[in-house]
């Protein structure tokens, strides 16, 4: 079931002048979202901007008794939107629709698990690694930043025993150089052993995930972001091209807010993705 | 006092309340069955159909502007028949008033989706999509020629009992003539407005933000000249006016209604507030209330122009 509500902001944790957790008071989002959904969100009241905005349920928050009692989301300062959420002060409201779309395939062991996240695509990452560390799988990040102030929340996951694998372009902070690269070598030293390989970041690195998760015959699962209207399937705006099970046309559109946000990799046909 | 009658005529059609819910912007409608109580609106006008389905343009197919909402969609959808199978059932389940929005490349396509839905139980009327800006076949060719819009409306006319509401495109020069000219034809009522043909470019890669390099705008942006078209068509002629344009708030609706609308359909609002139906119901409960209205017939059409006030464009 779905609800929109006025979430009241409970904080809003600064990352850095770019970066931001806005912690919102929505216990029945928190408790009915699975891994990879999302909500969309509204900040003005007004007409600037006039739509909502989807955003990935970051974390689950609890009270210290462990009641769920809402949902975090970490954004990046990019525009008004994102603007608004990096200004907002505790006790203001956000409203909030959701949970939305699709969620990840959560993995058992044997299979283990392996989040590959550029930038702020760690978002749908911190809610999976719970759900597989409830399940005991397994799990890798690989976490790749355009510099060491682009890494966040490594305790979190640490915490949860997930096995952590960070680079950064500019090679100040764990390899230098892109994620996908020590996937590549990860991929070839555990050849064999089964994974299910999760992607959330810039379109390029999803593309090169999907393909590396081809080769080595690993499942994928990317999760995409494309621009959204309306989160509910009513205006078509967020289509991304699929592979149509029948033969008779090469691509076709879906809605990703309702067939998405999370696809499997090789369902994506990616050259055709804006 | 009672609660005043929100019921309204749409030629042999009548409507629990004006409040229709508008194509292209809430999909088949049962997307929306588990956020909104369908029964509750005034009628649902599904996502136009084509006798075939349409992939619809590549994105980016969606641009926001102040107050507005630049879209290029290019008619993505499935086909009638899969339309009558699939979504239909589910719409009579949750008990919506279907207003079926269909499309055509050709005269005789509107004709033969006509003729297959009326064949069909349970849809309430036809409007017709003659006001498309996105589509290069079709659509708004007919919309933009008086001859056209005549010839869709009669073709269609001639094989249903349907009541048949052609939806007018604002990017015409007068559109009381259009207007007009679907109500010589046959028309039981007409809907306005569509979008405004617009584009909007992205200053860095000086290349538009659309893929079909052109859009059409709604929203707040363009509700004035709307409201303004709205007026104008209920002052010449005697069929029903369906007004739309930027609805967001019970104080647009009753606007609407004052200049002359006897119902009103709500699209972009629906995106960004999908529960706003029953505050859009009961802000125009409240005004009618306010104002000792016993019925909304009351205001429809009760703009106060006086004598000396010009009425026409270039009075």
């Amino acid at each position: 079931m779905l609800v929109d509500v006025d979430a009241r902001v409970l904080a809003n944790r600064h990352l850095s002048d770019t970066y931001n957790i806005l912690e919102l008071e929505a216990p029945t989002i928190a408790a009915k979202c699975r891994p990879g959904q999302f909500v969309m969100v509204k900040t003005a009241l007004g007409q600037e901007p006039l739509l909502r905005r989807p955003f990935s349920v970051f974390e689950r928050l609890r009270d210290r008794h462990g009641l769920l009692i809402g949902i975090s989301l970490l954004s990046k300062r990019i525009g008004k939107v994102t603007q608004d959420l990096f200004a907002v002060e505790p006790d203001e409201y956000i409203r909030c629709l959701g949970p939305l779309g699709k969620h990840f395939t959560i993995v058992e062991p044997p299979m283990s698990a392996w989040m590959v996240a550029g930038g702020v695509g760690l978002a749908p990452f911190a809610t999976l690694a719970e759900a597989l560390s409830e399940l005991h799988t397994n799990t890798t990040l690989f976490y790749g930043g355009r510099t060491s102030a682009d890494l966040y929340h490594l305790s979190f996951f640490q915490k949860l025993g997930v096995r952590i694998i960070l680079t950064t372009e500019d090679g100040s902070r764990g390899e230098p150089g892109r994620i996908t690269e020590p996937l590549k070598r990860e991929l070839q030293t555990t050849n064999g052993r089964s994974a299910m390989i999760y992607a959330c970041g810039p379109t390029p690195m999803m593309q090169s995930v999907a393909e590396l998760g081809a080769n080595a015959n690993r499942p994928t699962e990317v999760s995409l972001e494309p621009i959204m209207g309306c989160g509910l399937g009513g205006c078509y705006s967020c289509v991304v091209p699929v592979r149509n099970d029948d033969t008779k046309s090469q691509s076709h559109f879906v809605r990703s807010c309702l067939e998405g946000p999370v696809f499997s990799g090789t369902e994506i046909i990616w050259p055709n993705l804006i | 006092m009672a609660e005043p009658d929100l019921s309204v005529s749409i030629g042999p059609l009548t409507l629990k309340n004006p409040l229709i819910a508008a194509s292209g912007c809430i999909g088949y409608g049962v997307e929306y069955a588990d956020v909104v109580d369908l029964s509750t609106l005034g009628g649902i006008a599904v996502k136009g159909l084509f006798l075939e389905p349409r992939e619809g343009h590549s994105p980016r197919r969606l641009v926001e502007t102040p107050s507005g909402l630049l879209n290029a969609i290019g008619l993505q959808g499935i086909g009638v028949r899969q339309f009558i199978d699939e979504k239909l059932p589910v719409l009579h389940r949750h008990r919506a008033v279907v207003i079926v929005n269909i499309c055509g490349s050709t005269i005789g396509e509107y004709a033969e989706i006509a003729r297959i839905l009326s064949d069909v139980e349970g849809i309430a009327a036809l409007e017709l999509n003659i006001s498309c800006p996105n589509i290069s076949e079709g659509g708004i060719t007919f919309g933009c020629s008086l001859q056209g819009t005549h010839d869709v409306v009669e073709a269609v006319r001639q094989v249903t009992d349907l009541p048949v509401i052609p939806k007018l495109t604002p990017n015409v020069a007068n559109i009381s003539s259009f207007a007009k000219a679907a109500e010589n034809a046959g028309a039981d009522a007409v809907s306005l407005v569509n979008t405004f043909l617009a584009m909007a470019i992205d200053i860095s890669t000086r290349r538009p933000l659309l893929s079909n390099v052109v859009g059409g705008l709604s929203g707040p942006a363009i509700r004035p000249i709307a409201v303004r078209m709205v007026y104008e068509c209920h002052e010449a002629i005697d069929i029903p006016v369906i007004g739309m344009g930027g609805i967001a708030t019970a104080r647009d609706v009753v606007e609407f209604l004052v200049a002359g609308a006897t119902a009103v359909q709500v699209g972009t609002a629906n995106f960004e507030d999908p529960m706003i139906w029953p505050k859009l119901r009961d802000g125009l409960t409240a005004y009618l209330t306010e104002h000792r209205h016993s019925s909304v017939s009351d205001v429809i059409g009760s703009v106060q122009i006086a004598q000396n006030e010009p009425s026409q464009i270039g009075d």
